[in-house]
């Protein structure tokens, strides 16, 4: 068990450690601070801060994380017995907005729970990460679970909690392994558990697994889902705070969020408030995906243009492409067009003002090659798939979205359709009870808005510029066709004809589009149309 | 209080009244569908769902709306329920249900009771703009009483409220995820193999034509137009006290006389009244009690005449079988008694009779099909329609039914007591197992006939009684969790009971599954249970015992109550099932 003094000498000794075994990596260097940082350039240009220790210690030793500065903010709030409504005030000046998606003031969320003079609260950190190709939540529980674990004990110290559960998802296994040993751990060095570090303080963490649905993360199906109840949203009549997890006021946050309280009490309410912009406070995780030469987390201040995030960090886009798009804020965030890349911020509000979202941090980039309408169908049949079923408009508005867009990939929309489909997003944005189906239509929405001419070309024109909609396509065989016969051996459904040495014909009637012919051709005599 | 602005009305609430609430209060309609306050039903909760998103209203300045059935409002809170954007908004989601519905509103039993149906009409709704696929399911009508038709489903869970929270059956439950979202049962079962017990309140409160009671009244013009069948009808005594509401009549008009003649001239031999029958239940329950209380049997003595409450203690009590009355309910002692003791006197084959059962109840539909209540092969009761199914028949004659005169019912099985017409609302049975089973064990004559501490729509009421020295406690449970409440106390021994008498739908068979349907906030229930007392204040015999036509029946035909003959014919056994 350890003390204050000796969790403190312990952080000596183990920086000390920590130091001697970095300097032997090559990709690892010290900043005049002491903090360690990876020196690659796609790294040295990020801020890292909830990111600031992936890659650099050892999750399954807490004597590193320790090294690093865990639980020293949690040993200084004890042993100054600094009161829960100081710490509140604290995150509240920070100006910590949740990582989680909404955005929503951390410290209010937390007033508001403290607020409420009753012996059980909880703490819940929400891990179920379920937008696809999202995984800053995951490495940050993987690669430095004990932040996490001191910053739920911060916000239960905050509120007065003493028992927190961490909701993650079961298809991370590594994370709800390094969850476990850590909590072992901090149980062992008296950092969780009943007194902490010899305070009159307790708290303790249970890990519970998520089934996996995308709907799970959403807070009041989160809390539906631990209770062993069908994890769906509900209206409830009083916010989590009052009456979240068993009746009980709750503050639910995301990881990253939690990571960030660690790192603010750390070092400071006026170091965190020096990151990002006056509304948007630190910094920002995103998950860069898509067209770019280098895909990977990205941490940047909050505020950063996208145009740094595509081209000086994630290296521009991949074999010389026009940028096309980009979409943030995950499978239900909207799509910005190349050309307001450059003034657009990656913060909550400019993002929200041009029709998309922060969301979690997702961040997908397109080129040139991509088709905007099969974008937003492919988006939307995710939501579709993942929407819980309750409410009307995102039960049935959703699915006619979708079919509506599925038209008209195949070429059988009408003109008509892009006026209901509008107004259809509209009332499921206004009408939906819970996040998921209020944003389920910002990818068609904001397509709909920069890209209506390629919606128009689907539509009117029978013809996709892309030339992804394979409905919308026909190969055709050029002049320069030599008549070499490769084509029409490939082809799987014999549609090719012609003698040697002559120009072949592609029947448009039987054709299926598979695009064989165009990859084997010798001299490039088939055209996409 | 609050203060807050509805369509710029000032409208001062206590904290917690959601928009809706106070819109009512000062007159202004918001349509909704999925909230249900199910008070009307004598039930003590709301369905708050917020599923269906058709009450949505504007606040004020903002994009995203409001759900009026489930917002509390706040002080200062601006909302605006007469927008184009809440009109546009309320036909969309219209729009959209319709979009995966059946239209075949022309022949579905709901027309012109369904709450949908009502809605897109109220709000114009001429073309559906957002055609598409259909969430198709396949239609359960596995069981006797109730079919699942859930491509009528708009998820508003008004059923799985009602079973899970009220009933505390859980047969039914969510499944699948979002478009292939529908209410199932439990493991998927088909409805005959759950644990439903069809007390059909989930029929009650459906919107739409998803849930009804399976039809028989088509079989029943059937058998009436068979030359070589003698059709005997009897009805509930709550069928009488609802019935004219399907005619248009003021809730809680006992048309009794109405109904005769109706039943008469649709060609049914004879017409005859169930609550004869109820009096000779209590003349043998009350019998089997005095042999338990004095014998030393087991205590309490629970009445057995709701079938649904019988299927529950079946799945749900099996440790307990030992406790109900062994008595058949009264319209299966009255089929019993018309394929013999009717048979004889008529000189019929009971083959060629057909009992037709009018009932406010789906669960006796399922119960008439329970294998064991038959006798030398023959079914007691061949065919049950509900009040609503009479209404209907009704209607097809064309006859003017407000207008009809009154008439009797046919004499021999036709007369009843007080004690019979309370039958059909909570507490009812019990009263009237008193009022003779007091008489029996003292051998004085009752003065005060009316248990008022039993009547009323609470769940469970209590009442002690002194017979010969000894405090005789009384109980009574409508509505299937109140029920369990019950029985939870009996097992854990709280509290020695004697007679407990148990309903399984709130408030008694005056909110029985088969009775017309009627809007929320409406004092129907009540009226109903009034005009029930009515009657029998104004019978001239108000003990059971007391009925000649039952004595008759002793003398002529049974012999002692509660003897040889009486069992065979009248009493009948329970049946272990599964506990899910
Ligand atoms: C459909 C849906 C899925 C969500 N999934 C997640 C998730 O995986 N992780 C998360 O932290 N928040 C998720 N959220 C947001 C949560 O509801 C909640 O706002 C958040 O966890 C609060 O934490 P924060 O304030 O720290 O952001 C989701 C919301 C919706 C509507
Ligand atoms: S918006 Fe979608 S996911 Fe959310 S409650 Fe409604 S149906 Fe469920
Ligand atoms: S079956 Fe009827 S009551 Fe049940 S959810 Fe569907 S519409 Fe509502
Ligand atoms: S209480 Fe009456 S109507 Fe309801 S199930 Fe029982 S017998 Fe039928
Ligand atoms: S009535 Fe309000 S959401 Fe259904």
């Amino acid at each position: 068990m350890l003390t204050y003094n000796s969790l403190r000498q312990l952080r000596d000794t183990a920086n000390l450690e920590l130091k001697n075994k970095l300097a032997q990596r090559e990709d690892v260097g010290i900043k005049e601070d002491g903090s360690f940082y990876l020196t690659d350039p796609y790294f040295a240009k990020q801020t890292r801060v909830a990111l600031r220790n992936c890659g650099i210690i050892d999750p399954l030793a807490i004597d590193e994380s320790i090294a690093t500065g865990a639980y020293i903010a949690l040993a200084d709030l004890l042993e100054n017995d600094v009161p829960g409504p100081q710490i509140v005030e604290d995150i509240t000046r920070s100006g910590l907005r949740g990582r989680g998606g909404a955005g929503f003031s951390t410290g209010r969320k937390w007033a508001e729970a403290l607020k409420y003079d009753v012996e059980q609260k909880y703490i819940i950190c929400n891990g179920d990460e379920g937008d696809p190709g999202a995984y800053m939540d995951r490495s940050i529980l993987e690669q430095d679970p004990h932040c996490i674990l001191e910053g739920m004990a911060i916000g239960g110290l905050a509120i007065g909690a003493n028992k927190g559960y961490i909701y993650v998802r079961a298809e991370y296994p590594i994370a709800v392994k390094n969850l476990k040993v850590a909590i072992e751990q901090a149980h062992e060095y008296g950092l969780l558990g009943d007194n902490i570090l010899g305070s009159d303080f307790s708290f303790d963490i249970e890990l519970r697994l998520g089934a996996g649905a995308f709907v799970c993360g959403e807070a009041t199906a989160l809390i539906e889902s631990i209770e062993g109840h069908r994890g769906m949203p509900r209206y409830k009549k009083f916010r989590t705070a009052h009456k979240g997890l068993f009746q009980k006021p709750t503050v639910l946050n995301n990881v990253e969020t939690f990571a960030n309280v660690h790192m603010i009490m750390l070092n400071g309410v006026d170091w965190f408030r020096s990151i990002g912009t006056e509304e948007s406070t630190g910094t920002k995780v995103f998950s860069v995906v898509g067209k770019v030469n280098l895909a990977g987390l990205v941490e940047v201040p909050m505020g950063t243009s996208l145009d740094e995030i595509i081209y000086d960090i994630s290296g521009g886009i991949r074999d010389n492409k026009e940028l096309k798009a980009v979409q943030t804020g995950g499978p239900s965030g909207g799509c910005i067009p190349a050309e307001l890349i450059s003034e657009t911020h990656v913060d909550f509000e400019s993002l929200e003002a041009i029709g998309s979202i922060m969301g979690s941090g997702g961040m997908v980039v397109m080129d040139e090659d991509d088709c905007m309408v099969d974008i937003a169908r492919f988006f939307m049949e995710f939501t579709v798939e993942e929407s819980c079923g309750k409410c009307t408009p995102c039960r049935i508005g959703n699915k006619r979205v979708l079919e509506m867009l599925e038209r008209f990939v195949e070429g059988k929309g009408e003109e008509k359709d892009l006026k209901y489909l509008g107004d259809l997003c509209v009332v499921i944005r206004d009408t939906s009870l819970c996040g998921l189906g209020q944003a389920a239509c910002n990818p068609v929405m904001s397509t709909m808005k920069y890209f209506r001419d390629e919606y128009l070309s689907h539509i009117v024109d029978h013809r996709c510029p892309a030339g992804i909609c394979s409905a919308l396509t026909a190969y055709e065989v050029e002049e320069n066709c030599i008549g070499c016969g490769l084509c029409k051996v490939n082809c799987p459904v014999q549609c090719i004809s012609g003698e040697r040495k002559e120009r072949h014909f592609i029947d448009q009637e039987i054709c299926i589009r598979c695009g064989v012919c165009f990859e084997k051709c010798p001299v490039n005599a088939i055209a996409l149309v | 209080m609050i203060t807050f602005y509805i369509n710029d009305h000032e409208v001062t609430v206590p904290e917690g009244t959601t928009i809706l609430q106070a819109a009512r209060e000062i007159g202004v309609e918001i349509p909704t569908l999925c909230h249900l306050d199910l008070h009307s039903h004598a039930m003590d909760i709301s369905n708050e769902n917020a599923s269906c998103r058709v009450c949505m209203v504007e606040q004020e300045g903002r994009d995203k709306m409001l759900t009026a059935c489930s917002v509390v409002a706040w002080d200062g809170l601006r909302v605006r329920t007469d927008t184009p954007k809440v009109i546009r908004t309320r036909k969309m989601m219209i729009e959209l249900l319709l979009s995966d519905h059946p239209t075949d509103c022309l022949v579905c039993f709901k027309s012109g009771n369904c709450e949908l149906q009502t809605l897109a009409q109220d709000n114009h709704i001429r073309e559906i703009h957002y055609p598409g696929a259909h969430n198709v399911c396949e239609i359960d009508d596995s069981s006797f009483s109730i079919v699942r038709d859930m491509n009528k489903c708009i998820l508003c869970k008004r059923c799985e409220t009602v079973c899970n929270v009220i009933q505390t059956v859980g047969a039914l439950t969510t499944v699948g995820r979002g478009f292939e979202t529908v209410v199932g049962t439990l493991f998927d079962l088909p409805m005959n193999e759950t644990t439903c017990t069809f007390c059909g309140q989930c029929v009650s409160v459906c919107p739409t034509g998803a849930l009804r009671g399976v039809p028989r009244n088509a079989e029943v013009w059937d058998a009436l137009a068979d030359d070589s069948k003698t059709v005997v009808v009897q009805t509930a005594p709550a069928v009488r006290v609802a019935l004219g509401e399907a005619f248009g009549m003021e809730p809680g008009t006992d048309v009794t006389g109405k109904m005769v003649t109706a039943l008469r001239s649709m060609g049914f031999d004879y017409v005859y009244d169930t609550n004869f029958a109820a009096d000779v239940t209590i003349v043998e329950e009350a019998n089997e009690f005095v042999h338990r209380f004095t014998e030393g049997g087991v205590m309490p003595i629970l009445t057995s005449c709701c079938p649904s409450w019988v299927k529950f203690i079946e799945h749900n009590f099996g440790d307990m079988l030992d406790i109900p009355s062994s008595c058949k309910s009264p319209h299966e002692m009255f089929g019993s008694l018309a394929k013999t003791y009717l048979a004889e006197r008529i000189g019929k084959d009971p083959k060629d009779i057909v009992v037709v059962s009018v009932m406010p109840c789906l669960a006796k539909k399922y119960e008439s099909e329970r294998p064991e209540l038959s006798n030398e092969g023959h079914s007691d009761v061949d065919l049950v329609i509900t009040t609503r199914e009479l209404s209907y028949m009704i209607k097809e004659t064309s006859q003017d039914f407000a207008g009809l005169e009154d008439s009797d019912f046919d004499d021999f099985m036709g007369e009843s007591s007080g004690a019979g017409s309370i039958f059909g609302s909570s507490g009812g049975v019990l009263e009237a197992t008193l009022r003779t089973a007091y008489e029996i064990l003292t051998d004085e004559v009752l003065e005060k006939l009316d248990f008022t501490t039993l009547r009323g729509l609470e769940g469970i009421k209590e009442a002690s009684v002194e017979i010969n020295g000894t405090e005789v406690n009384v109980a009574t449970a409508s509505g299937l969790g109140n029920a369990r409440e019950l029985l939870e106390r009996v097992r854990n021994g709280d509290k020695q009971y004697h007679v407990i008498e148990i309903m399984a739908c709130p408030g008694g068979c005056i909110d029985g599954g088969g009775q017309p349907f009627f809007d929320e906030g409406s004092d129907i229930l009540e009226k109903r249970m009034n005009a029930i007392y009515e009657i029998d204040k104004n019978k001239p015999i108000r003990q059971s015992h007391k009925n000649p036509s039952v004595i008759k029946l002793y003398e002529d035909f049974l012999g002692e109550p509660y003897g040889e003959k009486a069992q065979e014919l009248l009493h009948t056994s329970f049946v272990l099932r599964p506990k899910a």
